[in-house]
């Protein structure tokens, strides 16, 4: 039974909390809102038609000439390729280390990728992708293609950050996934096994119908990476060359703290949180639910 | 019978070649920071001639513009506080959504639910401005109460998690025998509540020592420049010294590595709870 509080208990359990919320994220939010909506001091929509004429969020050219495409359509990239290749990898993964000896080392050793700091995260994409030193280059050879400084390229830069985060990040759902299995009741499978179904039967008709509540966080969490990604980019490219790389987050980062522009920088925060805000709600609502 | 353990076989084998394929990063991280540039030009992986050196983790460490030793003990500076003030405080309110009726109680929690997803970029602007009124901007307390404020949402989310699954018979005994709220809090659901604590200590912890943007954005006098900051200004601008940039990676993501190696099952039931319920 839930207690019924006093002022007490809300300024001893609740209000401090509240308070460091309300004025460090709280506030800060709403400001960044108001901030997206004024221009030279004025009330205007000025910002946001800035923002999304501008090329460097949305390139339509870029569709026949090459990258770059603009930050929107880059940060939909990343969620087109990586999210299917993680989740996909991630479950993959779990199922088949589920009874390998020694599985849960292999486990920890995919999920060194996800534990590591995201700014050596981007230093190692850079250097597995380096022209010199760099194994990409160094396998390709094998089958006599000639080395390519592959995060240099516009065409490529993009494409080498998105492949190489697959690496760091499917360490993240297959161990989501893993617990998910082991919430598996054995029977289940026991009953089914004497029903005479084939593995394949059991894995389509049990194994993944029982993980969509854990699906469901992955791809939240994983899409919810993908928008916010900042750091590897950071590190890797500084989003070029010529903002071929260039991602949301960074590019409100450039807009406030190198153009300090803070109009058009809170436009683009406003959009990331948008879309952020969007992503998450199946996840709320399910963490939300009657309470 | 034969046939089944040579199956196994091959099927444990080809897991651990996929282990070794995801390693081969790292190696080739090591590699290059353990052996001279000479050496590395020819290939990290090429063994033939096999030098081992420490010369780039000296340099990096004692590193002439931005040394790694300074901003390890900055990074650790800001790290412990900024974990233990918030998992403290977010552990209180954790525990008061759990136990408490209150009036609006339902708004305030959706609001910390949908601060999970929240971006920095969303507050980055405003926070340099309270910062720079407060006169808080390169300054680590400044930092410590952002990562705070950053961090109760979740831990909350977290820990009200946790204190739900327990049963409060305990602690309504002991109401009745006369103890308040705050000592029931303190002497019986915090012992309890331990090993969340430390799944929400290992998180905290490795996300503020691993954190870059606030970092970027509060910091910015040389000597004061966290760890993670430090790595990008060692790449140099012309061409990139690996063995520098690989022995530093290697010492900053030392730490994080270490945590979840001593706390593995907290850290990943960390994970889980708090992204699921």
């Amino acid at each position: 039974m839930q207690r019924k509080a006093t002022f007490t208990h809300l300024a001893i359990f609740i209000l401090p909390a509240l308070l460091l919320i309300c004025i460090f994220v709280f506030y800060p939010c709403l400001r960044t809102i108001s901030l997206s909506f004024f221009s030279e001091g004025k009330f205007s929509l000025h910002n946001y038609y800035e923002v999304l004429k501008s090329r460097d969020t949305i390139n339509l050219e870029g569709f026949s000439k090459g990258f770059p495409l603009g930050t929107l359509f880059h940060n939909l990239l990343w969620i087109i390729i990586h999210l299917p290749l993680t989740t996909f990898l991630g479950l993959t993964l779990a199922v088949y280390l589920k009874n390998v000896k020694g599985g849960s080392i292999i486990k920890s050793i995919i999920f060194l990728g996800m534990v590591m700091p995201m700014i050596t995260g981007g230093v190692m994409i850079r250097f597995i992708f380096d022209k010199n030193i760099g194994i990409v280059n160094e396998f390709l050879k094998l089958f006599g293609f000639l080395p390519k400084a592959w995060t240099a390229y516009p065409e490529t830069a993009l494409f080498s950050l998105i492949f190489g985060s697959v690496w760091l990040w499917a360490g993240f759902s297959m161990i989501l996934y893993s617990a998910g299995l082991e919430t598996i009741p054995k029977d289940l499978y026991e009953a089914a096994q004497i029903d005479g179904a084939s593995s394949m039967k059991m894995f389509f008709k049990i194994t993944i119908p029982l993980l969509k509540p854990i699906t469901i966080v992955i791809v939240t969490m994983t899409m919810l990476w993908e928008l916010k990604i900042f750091d590897i980019v950071y590190v890797a490219t500084m989003g070029g060359p010529g903002s071929a790389s260039n991602v949301l987050a960074l590019q409100m980062y450039t807009y406030a703290f190198k153009a300090l522009n803070f109009g058009k920088s809170s436009v683009v925060a406003v959009f990331l949180t948008i879309i952020t805000l969007a992503v998450s709600i199946p996840m709320a609502r399910s963490a939300g639910e009657g309470r | 019978m034969k046939i089944k353990i040579y199956k196994k076989i091959i099927h444990d084998g080809l897991a651990w070649i996929m282990a070794f394929i995801w390693i081969i990063p790292f190696l080739g991280l090591l590699m290059a920071a353990i052996r001279p540039m000479d050496e590395l030009l020819h290939g990290w992986w090429n063994l033939e001639t096999l030098n081992i050196t420490f010369k780039n983790f000296i340099g990096a460490w004692n590193h002439s513009n931005v040394p790694l030793n300074q901003g390890t003990i900055n990074s650790l500076l800001i790290a412990v506080p900024a974990t233990v003030i918030p998992v403290l405080i977010a552990t209180m309110t954790g525990y008061g959504f759990s136990r408490y009726r209150f009036p609006t109680k339902r708004s305030i929690y959706i609001l910390i639910i949908l601060m999970l997803a929240l971006p920095q970029q969303m507050i980055a602007v405003p926070i340099f401005g309270i910062m720079n009124k407060l006169g808080l901007i390169n300054n680590y307390f400044g930092l410590i109460i952002v990562h705070t404020a950053w961090g109760i949402p979740w831990i909350t989310f977290f820990m009200r998690n946790f204190f739900t699954t327990l049963p409060v018979e305990v602690e309504e005994a002991a109401k009745i025998d006369g103890a308040s709220d705050v000592r029931i809090f303190f002497n019986i659901a915090l012992p309890i509540a331990t090993p969340a604590i430390v799944s929400a200590v290992s998180l905290q912890f490795t996300m503020v020592w691993s954190d870059f943007f606030l970092a970027l954005i509060l910091m910015y006098s040389p000597e004061k420049l966290l760890a993670t900051q430090r790595i990008p200004l060692m790449r140099g601008v012309y061409f990139v010294d690996w063995g520098l940039l690989s022995a530093a990676s290697i010492l900053l993501m030392l730490v994080p590595i270490l945590v979840y190696t001593f706390f593995q099952k907290y850290y990943v039931k960390g994970m889980i709870g708090w992204s699921s319920k």
